[in-house]
């Protein structure tokens, strides 16, 4: 391995200009002669608007333009789409109602947008929104999926019934009630996953231009992929074709899904700079973020475990109600079912598994994927499930997951909820975990925690994530508008030097670092000769984006197809220039060899000639060294993993301290380790922040109690311990490079691994469950409520 | 409008801005030193963090006039032509940081916390972190990059 290459612990190139104050993100990006947007918000959950009056805020000091949600619905213009459709048990297509720019008849969340305007100054356009009068006609509201679907709730589409927008199923529903027919045991849970806000650290920002002598419209955004927004804006919302519409989305601070999605800013500060002649800016403030960002998870779950005598789990049905929030958000309506569900088997071998989901419309802000997407979901019911299993039945919880676990010489696995696990030993990957936790040591360290009268619980999880998402036959089979591919562009440049454009976008991940140590070992060429260029569509011919730990298994996979063009490429450049036949042409560490002889050319030799090809016989080798490759994989890749957590809990107070948190993850083949180990590091906290302290609150109104970091707990510096990360790969994942994804295991294994910890704790006071977010006042009054029985 | 005169990484500034600007809208706006970022409008997130008179203050936070007269550093004027500050290359080192947006927020911050501990234990990093918020690293190599940091200018 080289000090560069795959496999080393390479210093990212990016951190220079995130250091020095240099990072070019969108906010920091300005236009000459540039307007600035406000969007007004309403203030209510539900209510019609009976009449809007603009006229003050038109006149107010620099306003140069309002707009409302008549001038949006007069100027033609389509809705946001959604971009996977899901079909419900009886097989009709899933409610679609429109969801568009501006609002013009009823308002159907706290922070939906009423109107925009457009001032010389932010100040100014903030100023004059104050100025709009708005009567509303309030109505009453719904924002709990189980009150939604009841008859007489009230409705957030009129022509929604019982506000569902579709109600699926998947797997067989004959065997599982079989299963539960021969059933021994028979387990129950009811878990809610609660509603968490994604929070990336940057605020969305849209900058929109036109360029009235070219008709180019130009978007800068922050987006998880550029190319797919322009897509989306262009096709289906503004009709602009792609050629005409570029959409760059520069340094982007931190995404966790939340960027993914086509918001109504994009498009409308795209359709107000054509309309002004002018570029049109809107910022997003944080309160702003938290009442418009989509949400994460909000799924209600009742799920059962049906057991043989042994151990054995012999089948699953689950039945979810998920919230979509007031309108479908992207990707929203398959993250409950095609990332959820299809994840159901786990790590275990049941036989026979069905599922439900019925997906509801609420007076709430957009629910999508958020840093697991589906997956945290699934796996937070199934390892509180298992838990559970393991006390009813009296099995050890460790001897019970080693009862159930997929064998790694059944791979290929087939599960019954549609996946084919391709690669991954999940008993070994335990074992590690509970090595690198010294399980062994629990007691020890539960005694010393109980002599200072606070109480310890030790929790695990195990966990399986399908990501590099996904082979597109497949994803378009089941309803997804989009392909689910890569691409790659590696130019090599006459001196040697590379620059690489990929479809992946990079908003933390290190890209920058990592594509480049691919390229560089693969092309045998200098680290520093490597450029990596990402997120602008005027750049990089295509691209779906940063999204389900895709950007290594996927667009990695098309970075690799394409450099194995440029070898060959170059193999027959070297071959003509060398007068040897192609065949005997070999390339090792950047040198093409004839076998057998000292007669080489190296990479940069090979380059240059590309360019300089005075002697090609042009018929059959054209000059330049520049190749694309699109890359569909074969297959999910499905990384695995073992964590377990250790919590120290004062009864006194209901306070939980994470005392050791052990993480151990199959990502297959690592290429960066340092940057593998801080995107673990982020995910467990990510989701040991949704286990103990975040959670999304509306009132009784439809009122978002938790809109300010006053009010929603980010994970701070001393609620966190160091965390303990640890690989253990398995090869053979169904994609070139091997890799399976690393940016959400964290977040998927670490939630089950706290709440059986803090469960495990208290189970000496009689508590059996206790609710996500764990906080001091949930945790308080657990123990009461079970101490009073 | 009023005028307001503070020297800015070394060098004097003045400009006439309205009375309510933010010293961090003078920072970007007015100066174009967009290291100093805005991540939250409660004065909680921390990204916002720069120097005035040698003491970390949120940029957020104080109206540009409260500058005035005032010695303020930003993340821009921390390196030497492009070698960075020990307390940046700890960062760098220890991989500190992962989107930026925070980054400068947290060096800034650091650099206080040195000043006045140069030897701080993991438990005082992590309170002294209390306003500054990341979601990507999980806090956990910042803290050892600020004690590493701080290891590299104690010397």
């Amino acid at each position: 391995m080289s000090e560069t290459g795959i496999g080393a612990r390479v210093k990212r190139v990016e951190d220079q200009r995130f250091l020095t104050g240099q990072g070019n993100y969108t906010d920091d990006i300005n236009r000459p002669n540039q307007t600035y947007a406000h969007i007004l918000r309403s203030p209510h959950a539900h209510a019609r608007i009976r009449s809007l009056d603009t006229a003050e805020a038109a006149a107010s000091a620099g306003v140069v333009a309002v707009f409302t949600g008549k001038d949006i619905a007069d100027s033609g213009v389509g809705g946001l789409p959604c971009g996977w459709q899901i079909h419900s048990k009886d097989g009709s297509p899933m409610a679609e109602p429109a969801h568009p720019m501006l609002v013009a008849d009823k308002v159907r969340h706290v922070g939906d947008q009423v109107a925009m305007v457009i001032a010389e100054t932010r100040d100014q356009a903030r100023d004059a929104a104050e100025k709009i009068v708005v009567d509303y006609e309030a109505l009453p509201s719904v924002t709990a999926t189980d009150v939604a679907i009841k008859d007489g709730a009230p409705l957030v589409h009129d022509e929604v019934a019982l506000n569902t927008c579709y109600d699926w199923e998947l797997g067989d529903k004959a065997a599982t009630e079989a299963g539960f027919a021969n059933a021994a045991h028979v387990v129950k849970v009811d878990v809610v996953n609660n509603r968490i806000i994604p929070n990336a650290m940057e605020p969305r920002v849209a900058l929109g231009d036109y360029d009235g002598s070219t008709g180019d419209y130009t978007l800068f955004t922050t987006s998880q992929n550029p190319h797919v927004i322009r897509l989306l804006m262009g096709a289906f919302v503004l009709q602009i074709p792609e050629h005409k519409l570029r959409v760059m989305a520069p340094d982007v601070g931190g995404g966790f899904g939340s960027k993914i999605f086509h918001y109504a800013e994009e498009a409308l500060v795209t359709w107000a700079a054509r309309k002004l002649g002018r570029p049109v800016k809107w910022t997003s403030d944080r309160s702003e973020a938290f009442m418009t960002d989509a949400h994460g998870r909000d799924h209600r779950t009742h799920a059962e475990l049906a057991i043989d005598g042994d151990g054995k789990f012999l089948a699953l049905r689950v039945s979810t109600l998920a919230n979509m929030g007031a309108y479908l958000s992207t990707f929203a309506t398959s993250i409950p079912t095609y990332l959820s569900a299809t994840l159901l088997a786990g790590v275990y071998t049941t036989p026979a598994i069905y599922s439900e989901v019925r997906a509801v419309f609420t007076n709430t802000v957009p629910v999508d994927a958020v840093r697991g997407a589906g997956r945290p979901e699934t796996t937070y019911m199934l390892e509180r499930l298992v838990d559970q299993a393991a006390k009813q039945t009296g099995i050890d919880r460790a001897e019970l997951r080693r009862r159930n676990f997929i064998q790694p010489e059944q791979m290929p696995y087939q599960t019954p909820v549609a996946l084919q696990y391709d690669v991954g030993d999940y008993p070994a990957v335990f074992e590690a975990g509970l090595a690198a936790a010294d399980y062994s040591g629990f007691a020890g360290r539960k005694a010393e925690t109980e002599s200072r009268g606070k109480l310890r619980g030790l929790g695990i999880s195990t966990y399986i994530e399908a990501c590099g998402i996904a082979p597109s036959a497949v994803a378009g089979a089941l309803g997804a508008r989009a392909g689910l591919y890569e691409s790659a562009q590696v130019r090599v440049h006459p001196t040697g030097s590379v620059t690489l454009f990929t479809g992946s976008h990079s908003h933390g991940q290190g890209h920058e670092t990592t594509f480049a140590q691919v390229v560089s070992e693969m092309l045998g060429v200098p680290f520093e000769s490597v450029d990596v260029s990402h997120g602008d569509t005027a750049k990089v011919q295509f691209g779906m984006g940063t999204y389900g730990s895709r950007s290594l298994a996927v667009g990695g996979s098309a970075i690799y197809k394409a450099c194995e063009k440029i070898i060959d490429k170059a193999t027959k450049i070297a071959a003509h220039i060398l007068e040897a036949s192609e065949a005997d042409i070999e390339f090792k560490d950047g040198n093409f060899t004839v076998a057998g002889t000292d007669k080489s050319m190296a990479f940069g030799e090979v380059a240059l000639a590309a360019y300089v090809p005075h002697n090609f016989p042009h018929e059959t080798l054209e000059p330049g060294l520049d190749e694309n490759a699109f890359y569909d994989p074969l297959n999910f890749s499905f990384p695995s993993g073992c964590h377990i957590c250790e919590v120290e809990v004062d009864p006194e107070t209901g306070v939980v301290d994470v005392a050791k948190f052990t993480a151990v993850d199959d990502i297959g083949r690592v290429v960066n380790p340092m940057i593998v180990e801080g995107q673990v590091h982020g995910g467990v906290v990510h989701g040991i922040g949704q286990a103990l302290l975040e959670g999304c609150k509306y009132d009784e109104n439809g009122q978002l109690l938790t809109g300010s970091y006053m009010d929603y707990t980010m994970p701070r510096a001393d609620d966190m311990p160091f965390i303990t990360v640890e690989q253990k790969s398995v090869m053979g994942a169904s994609n070139p490079l091997e890799v399976k994804g690393v940016g959400e295991v964290g977040a998927i294994g670490s939630p089950p691994a706290v709440i059986n910890a803090v469960v495990d704790a208290l189970g000496p006071l009689g508590v059996s469950d206790v609710a996500m977010p764990a906080t001091p006042m949930t945790v308080w009054q657990a123990i009461q409520e079970a101490q009073a029985h | 409008m009023p005028t307001v005169s503070m020297t800015v990484n070394g060098k004097s500034v003045s400009a006439d801005v309205e009375s309510r600007t933010l010293l961090v809208q003078f920072l970007r706006e007015h100066l174009a030193l967009t290291g100093t970022h805005v991540g939250c409008d409660t004065s909680q997130c921390g990204a916002c963090v720069v120097h005035v008179n040698g003491v970390s203050a949120k940029s957020c936070t104080m109206l540009a006039i409260q500058a005035d007269g005032a010695d303020v550093a930003t993340i821009e004027g921390l390196d030497d032509n492009g070698t960075l500050h020990p307390m940046q290359e700890a960062f760098r080192d220890n991989h500190g940081l992962q989107c930026g947006f925070c980054t400068p927020g947290m060096v800034m911050s650091a650099l206080d916390l040195v000043k006045n501990n140069p030897s701080p234990s993991e438990q005082d990093v992590r309170e002294w972190l209390e306003g500054n918020i990341c979601r990507c690293t999980g806090y956990h190599n910042i803290v050892k990059a600020i004690q590493a940091g701080a290891a590299a200018m104690r010397g």
